[in-house]
């Protein structure tokens, strides 16, 4: 299958890693991965500031850049679900990094998963927002509905990860986008209480669908001078 | 903004005190969890919040028919119907009515409790026209001893501990500060409310649900506050906002199976009183009975295609409940009468300026959209309300020319591919230059580590094999 990826402006930025581990688990799955030329940012941060109109630009060379490419697949559910609901050029095109796993390629297995000689290492799985209610990558604490989650799926298929079981399951991390900086008291109370309750889980990585969440999490984690790692799923995923 | 201090002013001032935050940020989340084990035991839980999403939906598509109905049918149960465009007129009405059912010695006025009279300072108004006015709901006594606002629709008092309420009992009604026992601190107001209840000519109370139908008015309390004061009181003042209005007895039977169970967790609330005409009274006369119907900019919220669902709400208080910024930043930061999630919907509509920062006091989880038991669409309203706050000229100029810069240098891949290797390593060389107390991502957080290399710089060095 031949897919292009969108790779969003602060893990192109920040957090390099991500993309590679994402490219390099797509083409071990046998995906031909394009990587088009010129790519930026979604808009998102704009958009949730109240500036959606300013998203255009950014509209226009998303659009530019990946025209004619049939799939794109993006390691962040916050900025699928600013285009798929903002941009309607790509409709029913752009996939966050697990559903097209779990959707499109329906996997059942990881690549390597058998060789893996590591020990075990116990991962907390943050339900980033956007994802998990915006784009139903998981059944939400909030509703009457049977239990799913493709992230989830998706970890237990890596050997050796064994994902602890937190006290608030779904709770909000507090990033926000541009209420990170502008409600930045609440922001940081609401992460610590995050990392609170993946520590007291056990957790010795923190893992998520959304880089911008673990972003903020790191900083709280390293403020702490806790040695608890971040990792976003396509590294976990492709790492083993 | 004068006078009002901002949600995010005032939430850094609430976080100050970090074992209070976490305090009132677990009982709430105990509530929610009450809630959930409501929700997640009845199997048709979600088929009904569709039905009380669709019924809100057709009365407000209807309202004015609704409303004539219903003012045709109460007025037929031999209650007197008047109507307020707005708050002020809503205050006037009611003073009227207290001042016509004066007898010697003046008049008291006992309220239960209704977050529409909070919502026009009924009573502010009262108070300083001189006419004594006490709440009857537990919580709301509490607050009003204190001089403070409400802050939770349905828990009034939450952001307050026995401590604090054994300190105002002590002041006011004169208990033991040393003692904060709940049970002698429950039968102190008790007392003194019954004293209250006695001596009460009008009873005010909120409407939870008009039935267009009947005519029947019903309310909700957990306290038996309503029935007590309008079955002790000679006349009976029912406030109500236009949006209460539903069509039919037998939805109720959707309504009250929703309401307690996503307000606090219990199946229904412990009184559901229908009021539906004047009772006799002793002397062979009839109570008199009002009903005032209020605006209040609910038809303009109504015209505003966007925003008008925001008119569903049953105020139930889930979306507090659930609500991470709530929770950790406490009702009074939102500086309206009906805080929250909602609140931050309802607010701009009756204030654009005053309430401009309150669409911003949320990360846009959306966990209130699917607590909510009529499936108000709440996260995506405040998205809508950033959007519209902006075309109004609600944004700091400040604001709006750091937004267009970022909009030029992200959506053009020569600057973007600059600034972000400038960026990166300026980072690297002067990690000063942003970890500094001026940072607000800093003030709490470590920023996070540039890479010598962006993904794009990485990719283009790659041998392109694959191609
Ligand atoms: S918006 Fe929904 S959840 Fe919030 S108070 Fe109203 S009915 Fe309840």
């Amino acid at each position: 299958m031949r897919v292009a990826l969108f790779v969003p402006c602060y893990v192109d930025q920040f957090y390099p890693q991500v993309a590679i581990a994402m490219l390099r688990l797509l083409q071990q799955l046998g995906c031909t991965v394009d990587v088009p030329a010129g790519q930026t940012c979604c808009g998102q941060p704009m958009a949730n500031a109240g500036f959606n109109s300013l998203s255009g630009p950014c509209f226009g060379q998303f659009n530019r850049v990946f025209v004619g490419h049939k799939i794109v697949v993006v390691p962040s559910g916050s900025c699928v679900l600013h285009l798929k609901e903002h941009n309607p050029a790509f409709e029913g095109q752009i996939y966050e990094l697990c559903e097209f796993l779990t959707d499109v390629l329906a996997i059942k297995s990881l690549p390597d998963s058998s060789s893996s000689q590591r020990g075990t290492v116990r991962v907390g799985l943050h339900q980033s927002c956007h994802g998990q209610r915006g784009l139903r990558l998981a059944a939400m604490s909030e509703r009457n509905e049977p239990a799913f989650s493709k992230p989830e799926t998706l970890l237990r298929l890596v050997e050796g990860v064994e994902l602890v079981p937190l006290n608030r399951a779904d709770e909000c991390c507090g990033f926000g986008g541009t209420f990170c900086v502008t409600e930045e008291a609440v922001s940081v109370k609401m992460g610590k209480d995050r990392v609170a309750d993946h520590l007291r889980a056990g957790a010795d990585v923190i893992t998520g669908t959304d880089m911008s969440c673990l972003m903020h999490l790191e900083g709280i984690l390293r403020r702490q001078g806790s040695t608890v790692q971040v990792k976003h799923i396509a590294e976990i995923l492709y790492e083993c | 903004m004068p006078n009002v201090v901002e949600h995010a002013a005032g939430a850094r001032q609430f976080v100050t005190d970090e074992p209070r935050t976490d305090w009132h940020d677990q009982t709430l989340w105990f509530v929610r969890q009450k809630r959930d084990r409501m929700a997640h035991s009845l199997p048709e839980w979600e088929t009904l919040r569709q039905w009380a999403s669709q019924i809100k939906d057709h009365a407000l598509a209807n309202l004015s028919q609704y409303l004539e109905r219903l003012e045709a049918q109460v007025e037929a149960n031999g209650i007197q119907v008047h109507w307020a465009a707005n708050a002020e007129e809503h205050n006037r009405i009611v003073e009227q009515i207290v001042r016509q059912s004066g007898g010697p010695g003046g008049v008291r006025v006992v309220k239960s409790k209704s977050m529409l009279t909070e919502e026009c300072h009924l009573n502010d108004y009262l108070i300083r026209n001189g006419i004594l006015v006490v709440d009857t709901d537990l919580g709301e006594r509490i607050v009003q001893l204190r001089q403070e606002a409400p802050s939770h629709i349905v828990l009034p008092a939450i952001h307050l501990k026995k401590t604090d309420v054994s300190q105002t009992f002590a002041r006011h009604l004169g208990t033991d500060p040393t003692n904060s026992d709940p049970q002698y601190l429950t039968e102190a107001a008790r007392q003194h409310l019954r004293e209250e209840f006695l001596g009460a000519t009008v009873a005010i109370t909120g409407v939870n649900f008009a039935v267009a139908e009947t005519g029947t008015l019903v309310v909700c309390t957990n306290e038996g506050n309503a029935d007590l004061g309008v079955h002790l009181a000679d006349v009976h003042i029912a406030c109500m906002g236009i949006e209460k209005v539903i069509p039919r007895q037998e939805h109720l039977g959707v309504f009250l199976r929703l309401l307690a169970r996503s307000a606090t967790g219990q199946p229904i609330t412990t009184y559901s009183s229908h009021f539906v005409r004047p009772r006799p009274l002793s002397n062979g006369k009839r109570q008199a009975m009002h009903l005032i119907l209020v605006d209040n900019g609910r038809s303009t919220q109504l015209g505003r295609p966007d925003f008008r669902n925001s008119l569903k709400c049953i105020r139930c208080g889930a979306c507090f409940n659930t609500c991470p910024v709530y929770r950790r930043s406490g009702g009074h930061s939102y500086h309206n009468a009906v805080a929250g999630p909602i609140g931050s919907i309802l607010a701009p509509n009756l204030d654009m300026k005053k309430n401009a920062d309150l669409p911003f006091a949320s990360t846009l989880c959306g966990s209130c959209a699917n607590v909510c038991p009529v499936k108000i669409d709440i996260d995506k309203q405040l998205w809508l309300w950033r959007q519209e706050l902006t075309r109004q000229g609600m944004a700091p100029v400040s604001k709006t020319l750091a937004m267009r810069l970022m909009s030029t240098v992200l959506s053009s891949p020569v600057l973007y591919g600059w600034s972000g290797k400038i960026g990166r390593r300026l980072m690297r060389l002067f990690p000063g230059l942003v970890s500094n107390r001026f940072n607000p991502w800093y003030r709490g957080r470590e920023m996070p580590q540039p890479p010598q290399q962006s993904f794009g710089e990485w990719y283009r060095q790659q041998p392109k094999k694959h191609e």
